[in-house]
């Protein structure tokens, strides 16, 4: 059993790929008995927003990201679109939702919990959220948009947090 | 012979390990719990996951792409 007890994460990304990342680490962390706090800055900030519905996946300049069908014919669900399809294609309307459409549909075949779930069991498992103020000001946001449970303090308090920890990551 | 079983069948990474540390939670030290599950991943991850928090992996049993963990819990 390690004494590292501490970890913190700063969100920065808010598309609905990379909100996962952070409360997978984050949830996983307190169930192996890590104190665990995230700071939610800039884009980041989505993942506290009540409805996280509005989030997207864009393939425009996503180079990396596998594109298989999760649907149809095994033969079919082999082939990466990826890199078959022009990236302006992406700049199309409602490209985005096909693409977050589809990537939800894979996951929820792959067994991946929905993000609300697991930010739900983030919360239940006492993960510190912590948003920034400064950012929810510059967006324009109100209090009223994010999920009950959060705080709302700046960067010293993120390095306050990270007293003690050895586990400090950026996402 | 197990106390608890948790059946975490066609879950991914975390969720059998959260579902673990959950039904664990629950139960009172030196019980049993079986945790079933399909995702390859959680081999490594349960055992990672005892070593960390000082619940002790009985054994590990695979069985056709299923596995089954065995968890006295500290």
């Amino acid at each position: 059993m390690s004494d590292n007890k501490k970890m913190t994460i700063i969100a920065t990304k808010g598309t609905f790929d990379w909100a996962f990342p952070p409360f997978i680490i984050a949830s996983t962390g307190v169930a192996m008995d890590k104190e665990v706090t995230i700071f939610f800055t800039f884009y980041g900030l989505n993942l506290l927003l009540k409805d996280t519905s509005k989030l997207r996946v864009s393939p425009m300049g996503n180079p990396a990201m596998p594109m298989k069908l999760p649907m149809g014919p095994k033969w079919l669900q082999k082939i990466d679109f990826g890199p078959k399809i022009p990236n302006i294609f992406w700049s199309l309307p409602f490209t985005e939702h096909l693409a977050t459409y589809l990537m939800k549909k894979t996951m929820k075949k792959n067994g991946v919990a929905k993000l609300d779930e697991l930010r739900a069991m983030c919360q239940e498992f006492d993960v510190k959220f912590i948003a920034c103020e400064m950012t929810v000001d510059l967006f324009g946001y109100s209090k009223d948009d994010f999920i009950d449970g959060v705080e709302f303090a700046g960067a010293a308090t993120y390095f306050d947090e990270c007293d003690g920890s050895n586990h400090n990551l950026y996402m | 012979m197990a106390d608890e079983t948790l059946d975490a069948s066609g879950l991914n990474c975390p969720l059998p390990i959260l579902k673990t540390k959950k039904a664990l939670s629950k139960m009172d030290t030196g019980k049993i719990l079986d945790v079933i599950s399909t995702d390859a991943g959680s081999v490594k991850d349960i055992e990672a996951f005892c070593n960390q928090t000082g619940n002790k992996l009985i054994s590990t049993v695979e069985d056709g792409g299923k596995y089954v963990f065995t968890i006295e819990k500290a």
